[in-house]
């Protein structure tokens, strides 16, 4: 698993990539927190996810597989 | 999701728009359209200095003048916390929005909205603005990016702690924020480089300019409910910021967007819409209020000017083996330039292996930034693109040839994180190649650049309803403001959905209270993510339209299929009937089960990012420093365009806006910080006698997360119009130009100074 972006890894005392056992994105950030406490209403008030290269900006219970790449990055808005 | 196979019947027609008799003949209703009886007309007081102190304000003596129903300033708002909100997809500090529609201690900018009156006519709220008086401590104030980020710089805000930073700074500044974007070891990239290019850059700030201004009549009744119309991208978006600000309930607020002379980011946000609510609130009777052109200029977000650090390595080869950006961005008075999709937007379009992006968020004596179309990516793609085309010269490769060789493809990963699936980048570099005017010849002083663009594209919550008429003719409501032809798109694809014929739909734009949920049109989601919706909804009319015509055959509905818009046995074993069309079937609704109405909501996930390339041939006058678009053809993935014509006009007004970005626009300030050209005479955007004919040619790799492949196109076509435009400037003359815009002052300076 994957920070990117800056802003996050301030929790994360600058760790960028972490290994976590987790099967969806919620029990994902539920175990971010428990590891870095505060990270997690972070990552859902700013971040979006993407699971193996699909973006998904209000992620929740989206499914992780032992082997899917999973990235944080900003939300993103637009004109 | 797989991409449909079959032959579309509707999918990339170019049937006529539904709109467009309106606009034609003038009978569409824009926001200052509407009048109500006993309508007052409530007009804003605004900040003539670029940052002071508000000492007082004395309304007594425009209080007292007869007519006037209501005077109010900031004391009248709700004291809100600091906090980012998530609006939608976006983040909000209301504290911030507030003291942006009405100013608090301080006003941070020239046009700063300081109190805002009502009354019975244009003239008397006028008078009553003048007999405001505010006491002002004038204090030093900064525009400039880089000089805002000095430790001397006059600071906005004392609270403002630079975010981003480990550990975060004891003393607040002007840096709102720091992002970074990194892979690889830089040093040792650029050690393998045979040449580097390293360039400093600026752009300016430039307004969305919208043709029409801001424009909202509000009406709220005794027992607190509000009605507002008005001018935005975003009815929900409204109606959230307004009982935000305000303290109101989301239910006692409707909002009706009006049709929208232009929005193109800068109408995602609020300025009258909640002083509006507040004046009715306070006289009991609706009001009007609408801006002039010169506080559309003064007072609304404009995009960010920056300065950007650009440097990239190559071999000889052409394989870029390290780049690095350093993006300064302007927010405004407050923070939250769109530094950070800049900085992830920066080196998006390639694979480089190894590169740095750090940006700054920084706060200066401005109009706070607005979004405008793929926020941040035009100013970064400015330094980027320019500076690869540099390094093909440099190299002697055919800059085409260069982007080429590091272009994304699928299975690349993104520069800011994820790998990308399907994307049309390469294509839209192959069809440039492809195209005539890539090798077409040139005469003295005639230049051709090329540049590539970027932007993510969003997906997100829409709601969509299809009501089905006993005629058999179709309503679709959806919950997003047609800026850019969705009205066509969306009934486009309910007709394909239906196999009915186009002209039996017909599409409104819903209120508040008449769709559900639906996020702002922007991101270029409307067709993608809205779209989605629409099939939806058409798939569950469908469902019922084979319900209904399996109680008229006395069938299972499994039995029934639905195809070119008429109900048929599935098979020899369902038995024969003759089919029955939507027509019959709406006939006859009330006996089988009452009216067909279908619905669908959904938070669209799988946004296809979108790629552009754009060719430009100038012509410079040496002598006046002028230049002259002499052809210009813009290049992307639509993915699916389901109105090809809709799709021409995104890419040529994007490409538009973004000439008048590296040719003209630029905001003229006073050494007090007044701005000096508040107005599209002094303020030059492109006209039509501008610009020749702009050629879109769409490149078309479908995107497997939508139902016919779309992507969303309106953002990308502003990104590569800067650097294109620069590199065929240098590759008429061989002056490079770092600097926007690109005006004949500028460019003639250049041409003295030997480039």
């Amino acid at each position: 698993m994957v920070l990117v972006g800056g802003l996050s890894q301030d929790f994360t005392a600058g760790e960028s990539q972490i290994e976590v056992q987790a099967d969806n994105v919620r029990r994902l950030i539920e175990a971010l927190d428990r590891r870095f406490p505060g990270l997690g209403a972070e990552l859902e008030a700013k971040m979006a996810v993407a699971i193996d290269g699909e973006i998904y900006q209000d992620p929740y219970l989206e499914p992780i597989d032992a082997d899917s790449e999973v990235f944080f990055l900003p939300k993103i808005g637009g004109g | 999701m797989a991409t449909e196979v079959k032959e579309l019947k509707w999918i990339g027609k170019r049937p006529i728009r539904p709109d467009g008799v309106d606009k034609v003949t003038g009978r569409a209703k824009f926001g200052a359209d509407l009048t109500l009886p006993g309508m007052l007309v409530g007009k804003v007081l605004r900040s003539p200095h670029a940052h002071a102190r508000i000492k007082s304000i004395d309304t007594t003596k425009a209080r007292a003048l007869a007519g006037v129903k209501a005077v109010v300033t900031s004391a009248d708002l709700p004291e809100l916390a600091s906090e980012w909100v998530p609006a939608g997809e976006l983040q909000i500090n209301f504290r911030d929005l507030s003291s942006n529609i009405l100013a608090r201690q301080k006003v941070f900018y020239d046009g700063h909205a300081v109190a805002a009156v009502a009354a019975t006519s244009a003239a008397l709220a006028k008078q009553a603005l003048a007999l405001i008086e505010v006491d002002y401590e004038v204090l030093p104030h900064v525009i400039d990016v880089v000089a805002a980020m000095q430790p001397e710089a006059p600071l906005l805000h004392d609270d403002l702690f630079t975010e981003g930073v480990t550990p975060t700074p004891e003393t607040p500044s002007n840096i709102a924020k720091r992002v970074e974007f990194a892979r690889g070891d830089l040093e040792a990239g650029f050690a393998q480089a045979d040449a580097v290019v390293e360039r400093d850059y600026t752009t300016k700030p430039v307004h969305q300019g919208y043709i029409e201004p801001h424009a909202v009549v509000a009406s709220t009744s005794e027992d607190g409910q509000s009605e507002v119309w008005c001018s935005t991208q975003g009815q929900f978006s409204v109606r959230f910021y307004i009982a935000k600000l305000l303290s109101m309930e989301i239910s006692q607020i409707r909002v009706t967007p009006s049709e929208i002379g232009g929005g193109f980011g800068g109408k995602t946000t609020v300025y009258l819409e909640p002083l509006a609510v507040l004046l009715s609130r306070q006289t009991g009777r609706p009001v009007k209020m609408v801006m002039t052109r010169a506080e559309v200029f003064r007072a609304t977000g404009p995009t960010s000017g920056a300065a950007l650090s650009v440097k990239i390595g190559a071999t000889k080869d052409g394989t870029v083996t390290a780049a690095e950006a350093t993006l300064r961005y302007q927010a405004g008075a407050f923070p939250g330039s769109p530094v950070q999709p800049g900085a992830m937007c920066a080196f998006a379009p390639y694979a480089f292996e190894t590169f740095k992006v750090v940006g700054y968020d920084v706060v200066v004596n401005r109009p706070k930034v607005a979004a405008y179309r793929a926020p941040g990516s035009p100013i970064a793609a400015f330094g980027v693109e320019s500076a690869l085309d540099e390094l093909a010269k440099r190299l002697e490769i055919d800059p085409l040839a260069l982007r080429e060789k590091n272009a994304a493809r699928e299975g690349t990963h993104a520069a800011y994180g994820p790998r990308y699936g399907p994307i049309g980048f390469v294509e839209t570099l192959q069809a440039v190649r492809e195209h005539p005017h890539y090798q077409a010849p040139l005469g003295p002083n005639q230049g051709r650049g090329i540049a590539s663009g970027f932007w993510f594209n969003i997906g997100g919550e829409s709601c969509a309803m299809l009501n089905v008429a006993e005629d058999g003719t179709v309503v679709v409501v959806s919950g997003n403001p047609d800026i850019g032809g969705s009205r066509a798109s969306l009934a486009m694809m309910a007709a394909e959905v239906l196999g009915i014929d186009f002209e039996r739909v017909r599409i409104i734009v819903g209120d508040t209270s008449t769709i559900g949920y639906t996020f702002l049109t922007g991101g270029s989601r409307v067709t993608f993510a809205t779209g989605m919706a629409v099939v939806q909804a058409a798939e569950d009319v469908v469902r019922q339209l084979r319900e209904r015509a399996a109680k008229v055959w006395e069938i299972s509905a499994d039995a029934v299929i639905w195809e070119d818009g008429q109900a048929h046995p599935a098979g020899a074993n369902a038995g024969e009937f003759e089919p029955l069309s939507l027509r019959d079937i709406a006939a006859e609704a009330g006996k089988t089960g009452g009216p067909i109405c279908g619905n669908a909501s959904l938070n669209a996930q799988g946004a296809g990012p979108g790629f552009g390339t754009h060719i430009c041939d100038v012509e410079v006058d040496k002598e006046t420093g002028r230049v002259t678009i002499l052809r210009y053809t813009a290049v992307q993935d639509a993915g699916r365009a389901v109105h090809p014509s809709y799709v021409e006009g995104q890419l040529q007004g994007g490409a538009a806006q973004g000439i008048g970005w590296a040719l003209n626009e630029e905001y003229v300030y006073d050494e007090d910080g007044r701005l000096q050209n508040p107005g599209f005479l002094d303020y030059r955007v492109p006209v039509a006698s501008d610009l020749p004919m702009i050629e879109a040619v769409i490149v078309e790799v479908p995107n497997p997360n939508h139902p016919y492949g779309v992507r969303g196109v309106g953002e990308v076509p502003i990104v590569p119009p800067m650097a294109a435009v620069a590199n065929a400037i240098e590759n008429a003359i061989g002056v490079r130009m770092c600097d926007l815009p690109m005006s004949p002052p500028r460019l003639l300076a250049a041409i003295d100074n030997g480039g």
